[in-house]
């Protein structure tokens, strides 16, 4: 039923898009039909797969090392209050910036490669699991701790059994949304300044009008996204308790 | 385990300058089950809580002692209303939380032996969210028994419970606390009635002692001075809030 649905809504939205594009005869360097996007999707899907395998590098370390250091950070807050005093208005600031401003900044001192991409990204959702797995870190419930307190645990024996494994299910929900995030700031760092990726690609097929081979790339994207969302999805699945 | 001491708590308690009970007297005989019967909001949860030591929003002046002058917060174990059980640890887990908590090697032996005595031996495995309410409040008494203190502290532990498994939970705690200094918190009489050897009724008042029935604690819920101190106790709660 599930993907019975799934396939019913991308039909749908195949013949709203076909139909526009008959309809209104647009020339094809404006609005290519989803006939010709495919064929230029399979035409050149090596290129494609070759932009997408370097996209999905930076996303995937941007992932990780954006959800270390998340981690990191909200332990840290949850534990001190001077660093809450210090740093979290500071985390709220840099995420009232636009990301698009700081890419160019990116990119001129990590250079075009790899890194000032896995740096956008790991921008992007540094707030979201920051944040999220902070709150969850401090909204044990009350009576865990009474419980605990008069066990006589330590801080740090409270931490490790019992705030950490509550707040479990916020840093889930903070990861599923960074992996929705993070391809984003992926292909911001790539329209920025880079060579390769589906953001170049698709600057890059922009600027010569062909507009079929962006609409592939972009594509591509999107279904990327949805499958790290999924993948991400599952594996955090115990972590948010939904197996218990 | 040290022997239970007798434990007296007096003074008084306000919240931002109201007056949450006004100075009061208790004392828990050694060994024994106080029953603090009251109705909502008369400080009875506070009493408790600050013979634990746990935070109350309210400022206590006055003192909390034990007979044998040694501290109490470090001997108390602590059951809740809310089984507080963790729900990704399964049931054995849970029992040995506090050992697991101080960084103590869990007494194996211990713990499965107060896993059998509660009937939970083919849950041990389980987590909490696949046991019913009787069972996971029996994990709650299992852990409290594994911590091994002498002194117990119970906040309304069974309000939550159907009727019969209240009474079966009711009769396995009083066997399974015996010989502790305990103090059970609860608003309802008929609670009181069965499991008190000392009932004291808590209202804006002050504190009201009662004579518990005659019958050894845990008493029949059919015994009639059982019903008759039910009656009593009910009473007095109504007569405060007129």
């Amino acid at each position: 039923m599930k993907y019975f649905s799934a396939l019913a809504a991308t039909l749908f939205a195949l013949v709203i898009w076909q139909g526009i594009v008959t309809l209104t005869g647009l020339p094809k360097f404006i609005l290519p039909g989803p006939a010709l996007v495919a064929e230029t999707w399979w035409q050149n899907r090596w290129l494609i797969a070759e932009h997408t395998w370097i996209t999905a590098i930076e996303v995937v370390i941007g992932l990780a090392c954006g959800t270390l250091l998340g981690v990191v950070t909200a332990l840290q807050l949850a534990n001190s209050r001077a660093a809450r005093v210090l740093v979290q208005p500071m985390l709220v600031f840099t995420q009232a910036l636009p990301v698009f401003a700081l890419a160019p900044l990116l990119t001129l001192w990590l250079g075009y490669g790899l890194w000032s991409k896995v740096a956008m990204a790991v921008l992007i959702i540094y707030f979201p699991i920051t944040s999220s797995f902070f709150d969850g870190l401090m909204r044990t419930p009350p009576g865990y701790l009474d419980l605990a307190r008069t066990m006589q645990a330590s801080k740090r024996a409270v931490l490790w059994h019992i705030r950490i494994p509550a707040a479990l299910p916020s840093l889930a929900s903070g990861m599923r949304l960074a992996a929705v995030y993070a391809p984003i700031g992926a292909v911001i760092g790539e329209w920025v300044g880079s060579s390769q990726g589906l953001g170049y690609l698709m600057l890059l097929a922009n600027g010569r009008a062909k507009t079929d081979l962006m609409f592939a790339a972009m594509l591509t994207l999107g279904v990327f996204s949805i499958l790290l969302h999924m993948i991400i999805r599952r594996a955090t699945a115990r972590m948010a308790g939904e197996m218990r | 385990m040290t022997p239970a001491p007798d434990l007296t708590i007096s003074g008084s308690a306000t919240i931002d300058d109201a007056t949450l009970f006004a100075p009061l007297n208790l004392t828990l005989g050694a060994g024994q089950w106080t029953c603090l019967l009251g109705g909502s909001g008369v400080g009875k949860t506070t009493v408790l809580r600050l013979i634990a030591g746990l935070a109350t929003g309210a400022t206590f002046s006055g003192r909390i002692t034990a007979s044998d002058g040694l501290p109490v917060p470090e001997r108390v174990a602590y059951m809740a209303q809310d089984d507080l059980l963790l729900p990704w640890a399964n049931v054995a887990q849970n029992v040995s939380l506090g050992a697991s908590l101080r960084g103590e090697k869990v007494d194996l032996d211990r713990r499965n032996r107060l896993i059998n005595r509660m009937r939970l031996q083919d849950h041990m495995n389980k987590k909490p969210p696949e046991l019913s309410g009787g069972q996971r409040q029996r994990v709650a008494l299992a852990r409290t028994l594994m911590e091994d203190r002498p002194i117990v502290l119970l906040d309304e532990p069974f309000s939550a419970l159907d009727a019969r498994t209240r009474a079966d939970m009711q009769e396995l705690a009083a066997e399974a606390l015996q010989g502790r200094t305990v103090l059970l918190v609860t608003h309802d009489p008929a609670e009181a009635a069965r499991l008190g050897q000392s009932i004291v009724v808590m209202t804006e008042h002050g504190l009201t002692p009662c004579d518990p029935p005659h019958a050894p604690a845990p008493r029949n819920v059919d015994d009639l001075e059982t019903l008759e101190t039910q009656g009593a106790l009910l009473r007095l709660l109504r007569e405060d809030a007129a």
